[in-house]
C-alpha cells in the first residue's frame, strides 16, 4: 500500500513537474528577450554617461517548489554522488525568474540599466529544516532612470 | 528618500554619514497557504502565496529602513542590503541594512 503511495506521487510529481517546468522556461526565455533592452550589470560604479540619471532600488523574488520526483531524484543522487540535475534547474528556473521580476518593475519606472545587482537565495516551507523544499531568490540592484532635467 | 544599492549615487554629492539604519519584519502565513505549499511540494511550480508573502515583508522592512533614516535627518539610504532567513517553519524573515547619508546635487 505505501509502495503505491510513493510510485503515484512520484508519477504526479513526475508528469506535473515536468510540465510546469518546460512551461516556465518557455516563458523565461520569450520574456527575457523582451526585456533585454533593460541592461543588467553586477558592476558596482556606473560609468560616467549615467551620472545625470536617477537611481531607485529595484526588486525581484520569486519563491518556487520542487516537485516530489525531485525530490526522490536529489535523494538517489546524495547515495552516488555527482550533479544534482534536478535542483540546477530549478535554482537557475528561480534566478532568471527574479530577474526578468526586477527588470519589469525597473522598465515600469521608465529605467535603462541597471546597476550593482545581488542576489539573495533561501529556502523556506516547511521542509526547511530537511531537504530543499522550495527554494526563494531575491534579486535587486539600483536602477538608472534617464532624469527629464538631463535630456 | 533616495534608496539605491550603489556605494554613490550618481550625480550627487555625499555630504554626511549618518550611520546604519535597518529593518526587518518576521510574516507567517496562514495555516491554509502553508498545506496548499506542502501539495505543491509534489507537484512543483512557483508558490504564489509565498511569494506574495515575501514581497509584503520586503516592503514592510524598507519602510521600517526609511522611518529609521527619516528619523535621523537622512534624505537617502545607500548601500542597501538584503538578507533572509527562515527561523520556523513556514515563517520567515526579512532583514534590511544600509547607511543612511545627506546628498546634494553636485
Amino acid at each position: 500500500m505505501e509502495l503505491i503511495v510513493f510510485l503515484v506521487l512520484l508519477g504526479l510529481g513526475y508528469v506535473f513537474g515536468r510540465l510546469s517546468e518546460s512551461r516556465h522556461y518557455r516563458a523565461i526565455i520569450q520574456r527575457e528577450q523582451e526585456l533585454r533592452v533593460i541592461s543588467v550589470v553586477p558592476v558596482k560604479i556606473p560609468p560616467p554617461e549615467y551620472l545625470r540619471h536617477e537611481s531607485t532600488l529595484v526588486c525581484g523574488s520569486v519563491v518556487i517548489s520542487v516537485d516530489y520526483f525531485k525530490t526522490v531524484a536529489a535523494s538517489l543522487r546524495n547515495i552516488f554522488g555527482g550533479r544534482v540535475g534536478a535542483y540546477e534547474s530549478l535554482l537557475d528556473r528561480a534566478r532568471r525568474e527574479a530577474v526578468l521580476r526586477m527588470q519589469d518593475e525597473a522598465r515600469q519606472l521608465g529605467a535603462e540599466t541597471i546597476y550593482n545587482v545581488k542576489y539573495e537565495t533561501s529556502r523556506i516551507g516547511e521542509n526547511a529544516a530537511k531537504g530543499l523544499g522550495s527554494v526563494e531568490v531575491l534579486a535587486y540592484g539600483t536602477a538608472l532612470i534617464a532624469s527629464t532635467a538631463s535630456k | 528618500m533616495l534608496i539605491s544599492n550603489m556605494e554613490v549615487v550618481p550625480g550627487k554629492r555625499i555630504t554626511q554619514h549618518l550611520g546604519m539604519v535597518q529593518g526587518s519584519t518576521v510574516r507567517a502565513k496562514h495555516a491554509g497557504r502553508d498545506i496548499m505549499a506542502g501539495f505543491k511540494n509534489i507537484f512543483g511550480g512557483e508558490l504564489k502565496g509565498y511569494t506574495e508573502l515575501l514581497s509584503e515583508s520586503r516592503e514592510e522592512a524598507i519602510d521600517r529602513l526609511k522611518q529609521q533614516a527619516a528619523a535621523l535627518g537622512a534624505n537617502a539610504v545607500i548601500n542597501v542590503r538584503f538578507s533572509t532567513s527562515s527561523i520556523a517553519a513556514g515563517a520567515s524573515e526579512i532583514f534590511v541594512y544600509g547607511t543612511a547619508v545627506l546628498v546634494e546635487d553636485r
